[in-house]
């Protein structure tokens, strides 16, 4: 079948990556959250000011990767409304994160009419480090061990992640924030820095999946661009359970269901562009239906905490 | 020997001997309420002080204030004769004050070691080496052994208990503080942990223990503060104890706990310990009709729990069924499957002699089969509504709180008020928000509620859980009127005390299974022990 | 994903079960505050942003008061628009009452519209206006429930998280109206949308106006929803399964199938909204057209304090607000997605006027009695 020729393959790979990258980055710092016990449904709105204001930054520096500590550090600032209102002050984390997710799409809507409508400018294409000796490789050369250096970098960060969250003193206290704050806080540690860090950390790494997007995605910004990303990956982090090197895995196999119809057109099999644009979110039902039981949150997941209100 | 502290300072034979941790006039309020109103004591090295109190006497407030989760407003602490400011959990582990909550706090889904390190690793990587060393240090000084990689969540909570300690002394103590650590145990828990205290009292140590059981106070404390109403009320020294017998002591602190009303009082069976055969009850109900029957019944258990595998009993009209056993053994199972709320995988349920395993809870209901819960406020009671809703929150739909549908405010409140009244339900109104009122009136409320509309069976979960002294006794007088009027009761509870004061037969529940049932009887407390240890040895050796 | 969402935070819970003295003043001027307050905030922040954006925030907001109110054809769209967000919000209250998250509105409501609006134009022709009307009102609220089952089946059975769940099966609901408007519903025109319900099978206008009746069925509808929710035993088990579902199975509710209800009425009345809108507004649906109800609507709904009757004023409100804004951001050179920030604001705002208020409703000035006793006791 003309579906699995090598080209067909590269390409698929290579374009699921591409939309995959920016959930493994979205979905690593959702588990970060997870695991301390906050659940981030304003994602989809942290990606999205990451995105815009990654672009606004590469845009007027010229330098992409200027444009990725943007959106990390947009991100950020997004997810301090999280750390004040939350993790501080004990507030609904659904209510905020709908308030983050309306206020991002106003604003960075408004933003974008108001600098770049007219002229709709786009970005230089970000340039492809072909890793030695494996870019020759059929099929995963030209895709898997050809991306820009930040995904690279990527990978990096899941598996220090990995690690420091089971080895480390930090990553102890993470898992402990999510399951029960009250013993974290009897062994003395702040369940608020805790939770804080965990946040900030989701912050900047979803404002870089969503600074991803716009720069090596799209090579623009276009109001909405996200398209219900950020809600992707949180259920790629639900799924994770704790697991970083599952983002890897989730972010490619969305990221695949995603890039479908352009690859799809390459064999000359044209699919309606909202059929493939449904695919990720059936996908997402499916796994759902199917592993089922299979998901274990942490159990303090959504609950504030407040020491002494017992 | 480990180093549980670095010096012993205090332990000089001759001359003033400084105390190990000294309160002195700590005060701290609540919205109206003083929990602890000028409370001096004094906790010695090598020794176990005993604090003893009824629920609310403000125990827990002070253990708080001491291991820094609460300031006091007034008054000062001093460890080791220098005065001191806990000021947070951390600061009060670094003076050396170890505590272990009556609800454990380990993280269940960590293992042993982790547990143990949290909070205590000094660089950034988990130092598992020296993490295991300290930990075998301590196991030896307790006379334990403990599997490092264990989840917490898959040991028993004796062994839990064990691992609180330890980390509670992790950092090097001085004071080892428990609060009320049987509650939880079996005889067998009870005599290690006895054996354990002894031993880190040679080693140093002073320990408080937390309790309100007296018999308990009176056969681990070398020390005994009685608190009441948030005041220490008295003091019985190691010179006092020395000199009498226990019997004095007992009559002595129940003098000093209820004055003239000690009489009144004294048939609590915390008080006792044993059977006393003016109260015995009938045994003999081979003529009744069976009420609730259980055969082979099985039904998973939550995250982490026992289930019930297996279970069969009957309980005849008019009879007071206990179960016993140690928490987490599939009492929550047990009542859950016989309410309703949980379906039985296996085997059937008969009321009356008809089925009704496959009967919803609301249907069980209306035959007249009511489960008073133990977790009153997260499953109980709606704590924002008021107490009138509360009251009826099982007749939803029905009659006439709701008439064709639409609610019936008034006649909701009229019904609160006679509830109110009858079950002597201390509240400011009928709207108050149910929430508000204490343990023993949101108790009495749960019991108006399941006691009221022709019951007919009744499972009780941890019914006295909590409450003080008077409201013990009171629910402990309508469970026996309710048997008297031929209602088939069950009383599950983890205080044997308790079941031998109401029970006709104690079933003794054990990792899901009965392992027995027995009729309650002079030496029934003897026997149930033996039963529970026979099966966990048992259990062990397998 | 066996996992309890947390529940609608307290202070945002419906107060009709848990107010005892309703009708102090106090209490009314406190609520009054409560849902001003945070739309006052918003009003401000946005008059500051539009400062900085080089608009002149005075004018702007007089441009969304001539927009809505002051000229006779914004007035008579506000109420207009008024329509749907009545029926989302109601329908958003009834599942988060139950706290159930809906935030599945948009596909909902969308799969809703392509069904009226693409079958509209025949069945209307067909048979007498109105019952074409009840048929396709009937149909439109069928697909709504029908749209939350597999979310509210998947929450009922498996427990499984339903913010997830109803925002997928948002996104595919969305897509496959889309592709009944670009397919089988396409209408004769080249361009991609259903065919037009034609002038004598919309719904009529009030004497005199552009208003269809179609704001009179929604205000029936919403008033017997608001007397279903406070004064039915079906209301009361809604409101204890949102303030504990622990407690709900305990007391002997159906959980289960109490979920799977509250969301298929939820869905439902969703899907009247979609009918009341090509039926009454638009008579056809555009492919790749969301007006995107599903989030915005939701500040107005917490604002309300998920009561029906505040919905009401709000509603209005937000017509005004939206209809007064498509004009006044015009002017100003401004995409309309500038009320999205507006809302979103006033969430944030409302979330921090409820935790103020919590906040002193804590401290309880009453001094501790014992105290002075004891006082007098020693002295």
């Amino acid at each position: 079948m003309d579906l699995l020729t090598p080209e067909f393959l590269t390409a698929l790979l290579a374009a699921g990556i591409v939309s995959g990258v920016p959930l493994l980055f979205a979905s690593l710092g959702e588990t970060f959250a997870e695991q301390a016990g906050i659940l981030n449904v304003g994602l989809e709105g942290i990606m999205l000011t990451g995105a815009f204001v990654a672009f606004m930054v590469a845009l007027a520096t010229g330098d992409h990767w200027f444009g990725l500590l943007g959106g990390a550090v947009a991100g950020m600032a997004v997810s301090l409304i999280m750390v004040v209102f939350c993790v501080r002050l004990g507030l609904d984390q659904i209510v905020v994160g709908i308030a983050i997710v309306l206020c991002a799409e106003g604003a960075t809507s408004v933003l974008h009419d108001i600098w770049y409508s007219a002229t709709y400018p786009r970005l230089p294409v970000v340039p492809d480090f072909r890793v030695p000796f494996l870019s020759e490789l059929p099929i995963l050369g030209g895709s898997l061990f050809s991306q820009p250096l930040i995904v690279y970098v990527g990978v990096a960060i899941v598996a220090v992640s990995a690690w420091a969250i089971r080895r480390t003193r930090w990553g102890l206290e993470l898992r402990a924030a999510g399951e029960r704050p009250d013993s974290l806080d009897a062994a003395g540690v702040s369940v608020v820095r805790t939770r804080t860090i965990a946040q900030l950390l989701c912050g900047a790494l979803a404002g870089v999946g969503g600074a991803y997007l716009a720069l090596v995605g799209a090579g623009t910004f276009v109001p909405f661009v996200t398209n219900g990303m950020g809600f992707i990956a949180i259920v790629i982090a639900m799924l994770a359970r704790g697991r970083p090197w599952w983002s890897v895995l989730g972010g490619l196999l969305f990221g695949i269901s995603l890039s479908m119809a352009t690859a799809l057109q390459l064999i000359g099999v044209q699919i309606p562009v909202d059929v493939v644009q449904m695919l990720p979110f059936i996908s997402v039902i499916v796994v759902l239906v199917v592993f089922v039981r299979d998901s274990r949150l942490p159990s303090a997941l959504g609950m504030p905490y407040l020491r002494g209100s017992r | 020997m480990a180093e549980i502290l670095p010096a012993a300072p205090g332990m000089s034979t001759a001359g003033t001997t400084v105390p190990a941790v000294e309160l002195s006039a700590i005060t701290k309020a609540f919205p109206g309420v003083i929990a602890n109103d000028r409370i001096s004591l004094q906790a010695m090295h090598g020794e176990v002080l005993c604090l003893l109190g009824e629920n609310g006497a403000g125990k827990s407030t002070l253990m708080s204030i001491l291991s820094g989760l609460y300031q006091p407003d007034s008054g000062t602490i001093a460890v080791d004769g220098r005065e001191v400011a806990i000021t947070s959990p951390r600061t009060g582990r670094e003076l050396g004050i170890g505590m272990v909550y009556q609800h454990l706090s380990l993280i269940p889904t960590l293992t042993v070691l982790e547990n143990l390190m949290l909070g205590s690793n000094p660089g950034v990587v988990l130092d598992e080496t020296a993490a295991l060393a300290r930990l075998t240090e301590l196991s030896e000084t307790l006379g334990v052994h403990v599997d490092p990689t264990a989840r917490i969540g898959s040991l028993a909570l004796g062994q839990q208990q064990h691992i609180e300690i330890i980390k509670a002394l992790w950092k090097g103590s001085k004071v080892l503080i428990l609060d009320e650590p049987t509650s939880m145990l079996t005889p067998q828990g009870i005599a290690e942990l006895q054996k354990v205290l002894l031993g880190l009292k040679t080693a140093g140590l002073a320990i408080i223990f937390i309790t309100h059981k007296l018999h308990e106070a009176i056969a681990i404390g070398d020390r005994v503060s009685i608190l009441k109403q948030g005041r220490v009320v008295g003091s019985l020294g190691p010179e006092d104890l020395r000199g009498m017998t226990a019997a004095d002591v007992q009559a002595r602190i129940v003098h000093i706990m209820f004055g003239d009303d000690g009489g009144q009082v004294a048939g609590i069976a915390e008080l006792r310990e044993g059977f006393d055969p003016v109260r015995a009850r009938r045994a003999d109900r081979s003529g009744t009709p069976v009420i609730l029957e259980l055969s082979a019944i099985t039904a998973p258990g939550a995250r982490g729990q026992h289930g019930i595998t297996d279970a069969s009993f009957a309980v005849r009209e008019g009879e007071i069924l206990g179960i016993a056993g140690v928490d987490g053994n599939g009492q929550r199972a047990l009542a859950e499957v016989i309410a309703g709320q949980r379906k039985a995988t296996a085997g059937e349920i008969r009321f009356a002699g008809e089925p009704i395993t496959t009967l919803s809870v609301s249907q069980r209901q209306r035959l007249g089969l009511r489960y008073v819960t133990d977790d009153r406020l997260h499953e109980g009671v709606l704590g924002r509504y008021p107490v009138s809703i509360n009251l009826v929150l099982k007749r939803i739909g029905d009659a006439p709180f709701w008439r064709r549908g639409a609610i019936d405010r008034t006649a909701i409140n009229a019904t609160a008020r006679e509830l109110i009244r009858e079950f002597d339900i201390r509240t400011p109104s009928t709207d108050t928000s149910i929430g508000k009122l204490s343990g023993g009136n949101i108790q009495k409320a749960l019991l108006a509620r399941e006691l009221s509309f022709d019951p007919r069976v009744v499972v009780f979960n941890k019914p006295t859980h909590g409450l003080d002294v008077r409201t013990i006794n009171m629910v402990r007088e309508r469970i026996r009127a309710l048997a008297a009027r031929g209602v088939g009761v069950i009383v599950i509870s983890t205080d044997l005390d308790e079941l031998i004061d109401l029970s006709d037969r104690v079933a003794v529940l054990f990792e899901g299974r009965i392992a027995g049932i027995l009729d309650n009887g002079p030496d029934a407390a003897t026997r149930i022990g033996e039963l529970l240890v026979g099966v966990e040895s048992a259990a062990a050796a397998a | 994903m066996t996992q309890q969402t947390p529940g609608v935070s307290p202070g945002t819970e419906p107060l009709d079960l848990v107010e005892s003295n309703p009708g102090r003043a106090e209490a009314w001027v406190g609520r009054l505050a409560f849902t001003l307050g945070p739309i006052l905030l918003a009003f401000i922040t946005c008059g500051i942003l539009l400062a900085i954006l080089g608009r002149d925030p005075i004018a702007f907001y007089r441009d969304i008061l001539t927009g809505g109110v002051l000229r006779a054809s914004g007035l008579q769209d506000s109420i207009t628009r008024m329509v749907p967000i009545l029926l989302i919000g109601a329908g958003l209250i009834v599942a988060f009452r139950a706290s159930l998250w809906n935030l599945g509105a948009d596909g909902q409501y969308l799969l809703a519209v392509a069904f009226v609006a693409g079958v509209g134009p025949s069945v209307v022709t067909a048979m007498p206006p109105v019952l074409g009307w009840i048929v396709l009102a009937l149909g439109a609220v069928a697909i709504g429930a029908a749209w939350t089952i597999i979310p509210g089946v998947l929450k009922a059975r498996y427990g499984l998280n339903e913010i997830v769940t109803t925002l997928m099966m948002s996104f595919i609901g969305v897509g496959i109206a889309n592709l009944l408007v670009k397919g089988p519903f396409k209408g004769d025109q080249m361009v991609p949308q259903t065919g037009v319900i034609p002038a004598d099978g919309m719904l009529w206008d009030l004497a005199g106006t552009t208003i269809h009746v179609g704001v009179i069925v929604a205000l029936v509808v919403v008033l017997i929803v608001h007397v279903v929710l406070t004064r039915t035993s079906f209301g009361t088990r809604l409101d204890v399964l949102g303030a504990n579902p622990r407690a709900a199975v305990h007391l002997g509710i159906d959980v289960p199938r109490l979920i799977v209800v509250a969301f298929m009425v939820s869905g439902g009345l969703i899907g009247l909204a979609a009918a009341t809108d090509i039926l009454g507004t638009f008579g056809y649906m555009r492919a790749d057209w969301n007006p995107a109800y599903g989030l915005k609507v939701v500040p107005l709904v917490f604002l309300a304090r998920l009561n029906i009757l505040s919905l009401i004023p709000l509603a209005a409100f937000f017509g005004v607000l939206s209809i007064g804004g498509d004009y006044a951001t015009r002017l100003a050179h401004l995409p309309n997605d500038f009320i999205l920030l507006f809302v979103g604001l006033m969430l944030l705002f409302m979330i921090v006027t409820q935790y103020i208020s919590a906040r002193r409703a804590r401290r309880d000035p009453t001094l501790p009695r014992r105290r002075s006793a004891a006082r007098e006791a020693t002295a």
